[in-house]
């Protein structure tokens, strides 16, 4: 061991000590991860049942995947409903934040309400819609039929579009308060002289919130977008409770396919490929992130 | 590499009211609007929490907001659901103890580690906690399924509780390496000085500290813990292993094509009220951790 003088004068320090410290929380990434990612990419070249032996197959994994409809088709099915939750969560989660970022009294109290929704479970919370949606017994329709919008009959999620319908405004419920959090610190990081300034050359309530507010606002709406993206495609539990795939697999997801392919029919080198492709997406989201996160410290 | 250094002044005061008033509403219309919002988002979760409260009898019929007669029938007929209820409230309640101490403790220690030290392979193994934040579970649980079978740890609550333990780590070791990094280097210096070795210096002066940071890295552990559904799903395989939301899929599939209603509100309230109840009592901590770790 050896003592260097680091580079804020204590010259007391053992610097390896830290390797210490950190040791049983990196043993654990080890483990449980760096393990199984260096698994994975093995196990995608591999025809791997979950008994007997697996054998190595090159790219047919990658090749099946290509020729695998159910998968284009979850695909397909995650990309549109990227599409419907993305813009929906930034837009109720902007709109929340103005209305909280108020020094009112009560937006503290209003801001816990919307945000409550964020803490309960996604799978309990898809439970509670289940129910809330449910043609006999859910409030939902009990409502709408009372207001005279017809019999509502038709079990809103036992087709399509319906059940993505449903599924969306179940995480907008869900998930827009955290939205809502993160616009609003963007929104108080503004500085009021600036806003001040234009109001004092003319600018309207329009004109400021397209040439100040939101410009000052890019990077933190660059965090939601890219966070809401990469959380709806791995969505997982909304769609397995609620609508279990169906109706006839039409509202599969990718991480649904990648469930199913490995733990239903234990194509475990089949679901690996699927994973890695889908890990590289991911690399790719987070690259984008750490590269406007830098550009907003310029 | 500090990437998810929150803005101090974020950390700071992240729940006083420096809100400005840019999008000036009438103080009425604010009201309503908020009340009407409001309501939207109580609403789901009241309508839930009265209608497990009906006899098991109504539970089938119409909704109320009211309910007419107030029972636990509900409640206690989770006791009848697979080995029973309280065999999966002491499951959650274990999995989520043992991923809170060991996140807590292990965090703790590494966040010390990365903040006061630059150790050999440092900047290696914050590559790697990088890494984990940007492949997330679901895209690895195929081979760490596979490996958790070979290590026969696979179906344990000790081992879904090691993987909720690892997968909280990375977010809760930048927490706590910047709690550990706003405690300037002269105090324990100082405490060097007065003869203190490193692991005294750790354990008298930084760890009270960073209290504040270990409270939230606590908070979230249990919020996953508790809440976690795919991988409880795919790793527990005997019904009495299960854990509360994985419960929730056994009331659904109970009866062929007819759910028992009043059994799973009653289900989903036991499994979010606790989650409610945390959250609006450590609020502030809950809160500044999200805004922390916000660029995860």
């Amino acid at each position: 061991m050896k003592t260097r003088s680091g580079r804020r004068g204590a010259g007391y320090r053992h610097e390896s000590t830290g390797l210490l410290f950190a040791a049983p929380a990196l043993v654990m990434v080890l483990m449980f991860f760096i393990a199984p990612l260096c698994y994975m990419i093995w196990m995608a070249f591999q025809q791997y049942p979950l008994l007997g032996k697996h054998k190595f197959i090159g790219l047919q994994n990658f090749r099946d995947a290509l020729k695998d409809h159910t998968y284009t088709h979850a695909v397909g099915l995650t990309i549109e409903y990227t599409v419907l939750v993305v813009p929906l969560l930034l837009i109720v989660g902007l709109g929340l934040a103005s209305l909280v970022s108020s020094r009112r009294r009560g937006a503290a109290a209003f801001r816990t309400i919307f945000f409550l929704p964020v803490v309960v479970g996604l799978a309990s919370a898809s439970y509670l819609w289940y129910w809330l949606v449910d043609a006999q017994v859910g409030p939902l329709p009990y409502i709408l039929r009372h207001l005279g919008f017809g019999n509502m009959t038709n079990p809103w999620l036992g087709g399509m579009p319906g059940a993505l319908l449903v599924v969306t405004l179940m995480i907008v419920w869900k998930v827009s308060g955290l939205t809502m959090l993160l616009l609003m610190t963007g929104l108080q990081s503004i500085p009021v002289d600036i806003v001040e300034a234009a109001r004092m050359d003319g600018a309207g309530r329009v004109r400021r919130l397209r040439s100040i507010t939101l410009p000052l606002l890019r990077n933190t709406i660059a965090l939601v977008l890219i966070l809401t993206t990469a959380g709806s495609f791995l969505a997982f539990d909304q769609f397995y409770v609620m609508t279990k795939g169906g109706p006839s697999n039409q509202t599969l997801t990718i991480a649904y396919w990648i469930y199913h392919v490995s733990f239903v029919n234990y194509r475990l080198g089949y679901g690996a490929a699927l994973s890695v492709m889908l890990a590289l997406v991911l690399l790719l989201i987070s690259a984008l992130q750490l590269r406007i996160l830098n550009d907003s410290r310029e | 590499m500090s990437v998810v250094a929150a803005p101090p002044e974020l950390v700071a005061a992240p729940e006083e009211p420096t809100g400005r008033s840019r999008f000036s509403l009438p103080a009425v219309a604010w009201w309503i609007i908020c009340i009407c919002i409001g309501a939207l988002f109580a609403l789901p979760l009241l309508l839930s929490l009265v209608s497990s409260l009906r006899p098991p009898a109504v539970s089938q019929g119409s909704p109320q907001l009211i309910p007419k007669q107030i029972s636990f029938g509900n409640f206690h007929g989770l006791n009848k659901l697979g080995s029973g209820i309280t065999d999966y409230l002491r499951n959650s309640i274990e999995v989520a103890v043992a991923t809170v101490i060991g996140t807590v403790v292990l965090a703790t220690l590494a966040g010390f580690g990365f903040a006061k030290f630059r150790f050999f392979g440092r900047r290696l193994a914050f590559l790697a906690v990088i890494l984990m934040l940007m492949i997330p579970f679901q895209a690895i649980v195929t081979p760490l399924y596979v490996l958790l079978v070979k290590v026969h740890l696979s179906d344990s609550l000790v081992g879904l509780a090691l993987v909720y333990i690892t997968y909280q780590l990375p977010f809760s070791i930048f927490v706590m390496r910047n709690a550990f990094s706003a405690v300037p280097d002269a105090l324990q210096e100082s405490a060097h000085m007065d003869g203190c070795n490193t692991w005294r210096g750790f354990t008298k002066i930084m760890l009270p500290l960073a209290k504040p940071g270990a409270i939230t890295v606590a908070l979230f552990a249990f919020f996953t813990a508790w809440n976690e559904f795919f991988a409880a799903l795919i790793f527990l395989s005997n019904q009495g292993k299960y854990t509360l939301p994985i419960m929730l899929t056994l009331i659904q599939g109970q009866q062929y094509g007819q759910v028992d209603w009043g059994l799973l509100q009653a289900g989903v309230m036991v499994t979010m009220l606790p989650c409610i109840i945390i959250f609006i009592t450590l609020q502030r901590y809950y809160v500044q951790g999200m805004l922390s770790g916000s660029v995860k």
